[in-house]
């Protein structure tokens, strides 16, 4: 059982990811709406989808800054760097946990501590999109709000069609990512431990798997912001 | 003065040999009389008038001179004129030969001008037009039932410029900036349409400040497709609606049904077939509609993909419940 909390998500991380969920689903909806717009069913209306869209998106674009900007100066960065030496091996390690080991009860292979937020899987499903999928559709998005940028032919298609399959084809994967990463608020502890634990900002770990437990020593260049807090057992 | 009293001697008998000898080919009705440099001759001869910014008359009696300004719809382009459906012809084959009198009779001007039907109607060798449905049409629109007689097909069809638009692939944009152009003669131009309307004209960007991306809209679609009615065997429609009827919901083009196919794309929906999956794939190349362009294939490994991510997420779930059920019951 966890015996120990630790501070994991500040305020201002919480903050960006409240909204930018909220920002995702009203994105995803408009965008469905539009991409799938029938007269008889439409799940939003058309004129208030593409109002809906275009509003959500400039504000996505304003918070993803906002999230690049905070991680440069709170030094968050380190959490999203993945080791180029043995990644594959970890990301193994990790397939296997969530296809077998989760199963028997085994322990995680890279739980969360201190120093590590997420695990080989969630580092390489992240990065991909924070820094590679969100930027793709901000850049696409704010082409297509302003189409008269994007080239007319594009080796004889048409550049708005292109630019829009890129937006849709992102849109569709942050979507796929969307749903994964909300089961994934299950797997944790219990059920609702990951849940707890990004509205708190508190993570419940187990003693073992601290970096205090693991590298003693190492104490002294934890981050400012990572305050650590021991939680009583409860039996 | 001296100078430009010998010009005006010049081109008096310039003017005069010109009459005399189209006079002569007319009078002996010679058989070169349909070769192209004869049709050049008239044209020419007309145009020395009708191709210029202004034009000299003379007082017969006084023998004075006057330099006149030639209105802008008097004006032919020569080039516009032989690129156009109707360059073949010469001046006489649709206006009256009391034309040929310099300066022209009234009893020539007051005449009526040709219209459409006058030489298409009923005619086979242009069924595929459809020219009898073009006119029932447009009698049902907006400028025949407000206009009356004050319209014709010459409002908006140039008879010494018009040509079949280019349809082929790439030249989408200019067919459509053509297009609207028409339109926009009067519609966008306060003083032709004061003249014609007698009232003032509407601010169309104030009129459409309901579309999203308007110069967008405004490039890449016709006004006709929004303002006129569609029929089924016609390629233009012709039916111009009154402005309140036009299409405002967004999704009558903005969906797989667009009405679109049967206007601005319809040319491309009869003569070719859908490439690469693309749902009215034939619009691929020169444009994307959202909503409308929707890629089969993709569309399908999307809902794949959705439902294999919904499936695995739900054995997974199960997996974890029945194995920690088992455990716990250890």
């Amino acid at each position: 059982m966890p015996n120990k909390r630790i501070y994991l998500y500040p305020v201002w991380i919480r903050l960006w990811h409240t909204i930018n969920a909220i920002l995702m689903v009203l994105l995803i909806l408009s965008g469905l709406s539009m991409q799938y717009s029938n007269p008889d069913y439409p799940l939003i209306r058309f004129d208030l989808a593409v109002k809906m869209h275009n509003i959500s998106g400039i504000l996505l674009t304003v918070f993803f800054l906002y999230f690049l900007l905070a991680i440069i100066f709170n030094w968050a960065g380190k959490y999203y760097r993945m080791p180029l030496k043995e990644f594959g091996d970890h990301i193994f390690k990790q397939v296997k946990y969530y296809t077998v080991g989760i199963f028997r009860g085994d322990k995680p292979p890279f739980p969360v501590n201190e120093q590590r937020k997420f695990n080989p899987i969630q580092l390489l499903s992240y990065n991909a999109i924070q820094f590679l999928a969100i930027p793709l559709v901000i850049i696409t998005g704010w082409a297509l709000l302003f189409p008269e940028t994007i080239v007319l032919d594009f080796f004889g298609y048409s550049g708005i069609l292109l630019t829009s399959l890129l937006h849709v084809s992102m849109g569709f994967i942050i979507s796929i990512f969307l749903i994964i990463h909300l089961y994934f608020i299950t797997v944790g502890h219990s059920v609702t431990a990951n849940l707890k634990s990004i509205v708190t900002g508190y993570h419940e770990v187990e003693e073992e798997d601290t970096l205090a437990a693991r590298t003693p020593e190492s104490n002294t260049t934890l981050d400012k912001n990572n305050k650590t807090h021991t939680k009583n057992p409860k039996t | 003065m001296a100078k430009r009293f010998g010009f005006r001697k010049l081109k008096k008998t310039a003017f005069i040999i010109a009459t005399t000898a189209f006079s002569l080919i007319s009078f002996f009705n010679l058989s070169s009389q349909n070769e192209p440099e004869v049709q050049d001759e008239e044209v020419s001869f007309c145009l020395s008038c009708h191709g210029e910014e202004t034009y000299e008359i003379s007082d017969t009696v006084t023998g004075e001179y006057a330099k006149l300004k030639m209105f802008k719809e008097l004006q032919i382009d020569l080039l516009k004129f032989r690129q156009s459906t109707h360059g073949e012809f010469k001046c006489t084959d649709c206006h009256s030969a009391d034309f040929e009198e310099f300066p022209h009779p009234l009893s020539a001007k007051a005449e009526a001008s040709y219209l459409c039907l006058d030489c298409h109607g009923d005619d086979e060798a242009y069924a595929s037009f459809h020219f009898e449905t073009i006119e029932e049409e447009y009698l049902k629109s907006v400028h025949a039932t407000e206009e009356g007689d004050d319209f014709s097909c010459w409002n908006c069809h140039n008879p010494h410029a018009y040509k079949l638009s280019d349809k082929t692939p790439g030249q989408l944009g200019n067919r459509i900036a053509e297009n609207n152009s028409v339109c926009l003669d009067c519609h966008g131009n306060v003083n032709s349409y004061y003249s014609l309307i007698g009232r003032e004209k509407t601010d169309l960007i104030k009129s459409h400040d309901w579309l999203p991306n308007q110069p967008l809209h405004f490039s890449r679609v016709r006004c006709i497709d929004c303002h006129a009615a569609t029929h089924d065997s016609i390629l233009v429609a012709h039916m111009v609606l009154p402005a309140e009827d036009a299409v405002k919901n967004c999704v009558e083009c903005h969906s797989t049904n667009s009405i679109l196919w049967g206007s601005l794309y319809k040319h491309q929906a009869m003569t070719t077939r859908n490439e690469l999956g693309f749902y009215n794939g034939m619009i691929t190349n020169e444009a994307y509609i959202i909503g409308a362009n929707r890629n089969y294939y993709l569309n399908v490994i999307s809902i794949v993909i959705f439902i294999l991510v919904i499936i695995g997420i739900a054995i997974h779930a199960t997996l974890r419940y029945i194995y920690r059920h088992k455990r716990n019951a250890k």
